[in-house]
């Protein structure tokens, strides 16, 4: 199989795995975000509403007090008591004692005229006849009222009382202490963008905000919108950011109470659990990568290992069925060959009988005859040869078996070839195991299968060069190298040489089974050769030669 | 040569033909035979020295069987095993049954008269061997001869 098949498969088992993972990991990862964000955000709506709840009930709270305070002043006391300095700043004494926050005290008869005054600013002699606030309480007998700057030009909010004292009428009024009243609401700011304060229908502060304007000035909050008594949640894209808005309505006066928060405070910890888990996800992302590509790799890898394993034994598997297949034909061709060249001996022969009867003699090409005769009849005798060479490696006949001492045969071998090596100046190295164990095989075929490998070496080298004959001990074989430095063996030819017929020298000079028949001998014998070669540097033809104790006999 | 009787037994009829002409004109008593079947017949009705049997012929009984048969019908007889090589095992298995040899195909005919030289002085040896007991026999229990006379036939 091709590299680029192996990519392929690689790149689609890493991206099956990857889009796996990745897909619940995110899912997973931005449904539970979502979910978290969107509780998160529901809790912090709860919170601002219940803050916005609470801050009302104590504005409720607090001028409930004042207002029962102011009213139970005015009615325990009359009005010729009350007019007088010292009682007046006594009843001021214990108001303040009982509540607090009461700035100044004041009695203010029925046409508006101040009759009595304690208190910081000078306001004795003033009439409050026209004054919004004065037609107010004498309507309702009680009022407070909103923040106005006044007579004082201050911003300040008074709480009136009517009081009914037989025929006459008489004001109590009170000013309310803002930096007290601010207190509660500061109490309210929360955190860092936390704020709250009071706005009227109108939507005019109040009291003093934290952040978006001064008292008295406008909010811009549409008080429509926050409905009657019913605490309402606005959201708004202020140019600060994402303010959340609640207000309530409160009862002893029509004020709102508005609470707001940045969003982006409250929402910190969400967000600091989504940077947590963004981190979590980028790591598990980038462990799920690299383990992907790992394994993916590895396994491929394996894969490819084992189909070029599944590829060479497919190929050796191949080979021996060639072998087979080709023993089994050479059997029958043999057979079938041996046939008519006993008969076209037979009939030379009976030919040469009748040449040699005397009628024969006489006739001028008897000689002709006869040397034709011969020829065909060396004819048959080369063919005969052929047959019988091919064939006799073929034969199932058992090898026998005995005694071999690899080292000796290779000696024996080599011995043989001496001569001829000397001649044409090429060497013979010999690099022996010592401790090769004695196995049993058959010497003659295996010193055939030697002669074979050193006679390819050295036509293969031709002239000057260098042959090493190594024998080594590696189990459970020996093995035998028999290595030659002459031009080597391009890959094309590496896969024919064991075919049979195969030579690449010239035509007579070899019949091209040598390797055949000793491919066949040792895989016969339970062992196998093998070559390695490159062209330029040499070959190298390994014999390998299963130990096999020999019985004792 | 001396004059022996000899059995070819082959189904390549060239062969078989021009082999018993050219043994026939050395004065070799030669009968051919193209099966095994066509041989056993033969062999029934006359005696035989030296038979010469091609072991791969296909169709009808094969070499071995035809060996194993003769055997039994000329024990004596000599049976030199043609083989076209691819049956090498089967001539060795030839020689087991009691075959004198195998020759290999193609041969030339010096190389095959010298085989049927050795196979008929085996056979003579073995003929002379069983006169002499015979003879013996005859020596101490002469009215065996009317039973000899039988055999003959």
């Amino acid at each position: 199989m091709k590299t680029a098949l192996y990519s392929d498969l690689r790149r689609k088992i890493t991206g099956i795995i990857l889009l796996v993972s990745f897909t619940p990991l995110i899912l997973l990862g931005g449904t539970i975000y979502f979910q978290f964000a969107r509780m998160y955000r529901e809790k912090i709506q709860e919170q601002i509403l219940y803050r916005a709840e609470t801050e009302a009930e104590f504005v409720d709270t607090f001028l409930k007090e004042r207002t029962g305070v102011l009213s139970a002043m005015a009615a325990t006391h009359r009005m010729e008591d009350i007019v007088l300095q010292e009682n007046l700043a006594r009843i001021l004494d214990v108001m303040n004692t009982a509540a607090g926050a009461f700035v100044d005290l004041g009695v203010i008869d029925r046409q508006g005229r101040h009759l009595a005054y304690v208190g910081p600013y000078n306001l004795q002699g003033l009439n409050y006849e026209h004054e919004r606030w004065f037609a107010e309480v004498m309507n309702r007998g009680v009022y407070v009222s909103d923040v106005y700057t006044g007579f004082r030009r201050m911003p300040h909010f008074i709480i009136a009382v009517r009081r009914q004292e037989n025929e006459m009428t008489w004001i109590l009024r009170s000013t309310i202490d803002p930096i007290v009243f601010g207190q509660i609401l500061r109490a309210a700011w929360v955190g860092k963008t936390g704020d709250a304060y009071i706005v009227d229908r109108n939507g005019v502060y109040q009291t003093e905000p934290r952040f978006d304007g001064r008292m008295l000035s406008p909010s811009g909050l549409n008080t429509q919108s926050f409905g009657g008594g019913v605490t309402l949640l606005r959201q708004e894209n202020v140019p600060v950011g994402n303010r959340l808005f609640a207000g309530k309505a409160l009862k002893t006066t029509p004020w709102f109470v508005v609470v707001s928060q940045d969003v982006r405070e409250e929402m910190t910890g969400l967000f600091a659990t989504r940077n947590l888990e963004i981190v979590i996800i980028a790591f598990g992302v980038v462990a799920i990568v690299l383990a992907t590509f790992f394994t993916t790799r590895i396994t491929v890898r394996r894969l490819k290992h084992s189909d070029e394993k599944m590829q060479r034994l497919n190929a050796q598997l191949i080979q021996s069925d060639k072998m087979a297949a080709l023993g089994k034909m050479a059997a029958g061709v043999a057979h079938e060959i041996n046939n008519p060249l006993a008969v076209i001996l037979q009939k030379t022969g009976w030919m040469e009988d009748l040449l040699a009867e005397e009628s024969f003699q006489q006739s001028r090409n008897a000689e002709e005859f006869k040397a034709s005769l011969h020829k065909i009849e060396e004819h048959v005798e080369r063919a005969r040869k052929v047959v019988h060479n091919m064939l006799g490696y073929a034969r199932k006949m058992e090898p026998h078996l005995e005694d071999v001492h690899v080292n000796t045969t290779l000696q024996q071998t080599i011995v043989l070839l001496d001569n001829f090596a000397r001649n044409n100046n090429i060497e013979i190295r010999k690099e022996f195991c010592d401790t090769l164990p004695v196995v049993a095989g058959d010497q003659a075929r295996l010193q055939q299968v030697f002669l074979n490998l050193m006679t390819n070496a050295i036509d293969a080298i031709g002239k000057d060069g260098t042959i090493r004959v190594v024998s080594e001990h590696k189990e459970p074989f020996i093995e035998v190298h028999i290595e030659d430095n002459g031009p080597g063996i391009p890959p094309e030819v590496q896969r024919k040489v064991f075919d049979p017929f195969y030579t690449t020298k010239q035509a007579g000079k070899g019949t091209g089974l040598g390797l055949w028949v000793s491919y066949d001998i040792m895989d016969k014998m339970g062992g196998s050769i093998g070559l390695k070669s490159e062209v330029g540097k040499g070959s190298i033809f390994t014999v390998r030669i299963p130990v096999v104790i020999p019985e004792k006999k | 040569m001396d004059y022996f009787r000899v059995l070819v037994v082959d189904d390549e009829e060239d062969f078989l033909d021009t082999l018993v002409k050219r043994l026939n004109k050395r004065m070799v008593d030669t009968t051919g035979a193209r099966s095994g079947e066509e041989a056993l017949a033969l062999m029934h009705e006359k005696l035989f020295d030296v038979v010469i049997l091609d072991i791969k012929m296909p169709g009808g009984i094969d070499g071995i069987e035809a060996l194993r048969e003769m055997k039994k019908v000329q024990p004596l007889a000599e049976v030199i095993l043609l083989t076209g090589h691819a049956s090498v095992e089967t001539s060795i298995e030839g020689m087991k049954l009691g075959a004198f040899d195998y020759v290999l195909k193609p041969i030339k005919l010096e190389d095959l008269l010298e085989k049927l030289a050795q196979a008929f002085e085996k056979k003579d040896s073995h003929d002379r061997k069983i006169r002499s007991a015979r003879i013996k026999e005859l020596i101490r229990f002469p009215g065996r001869v009317l039973d000899l006379t039988k055999e003959e036939e």
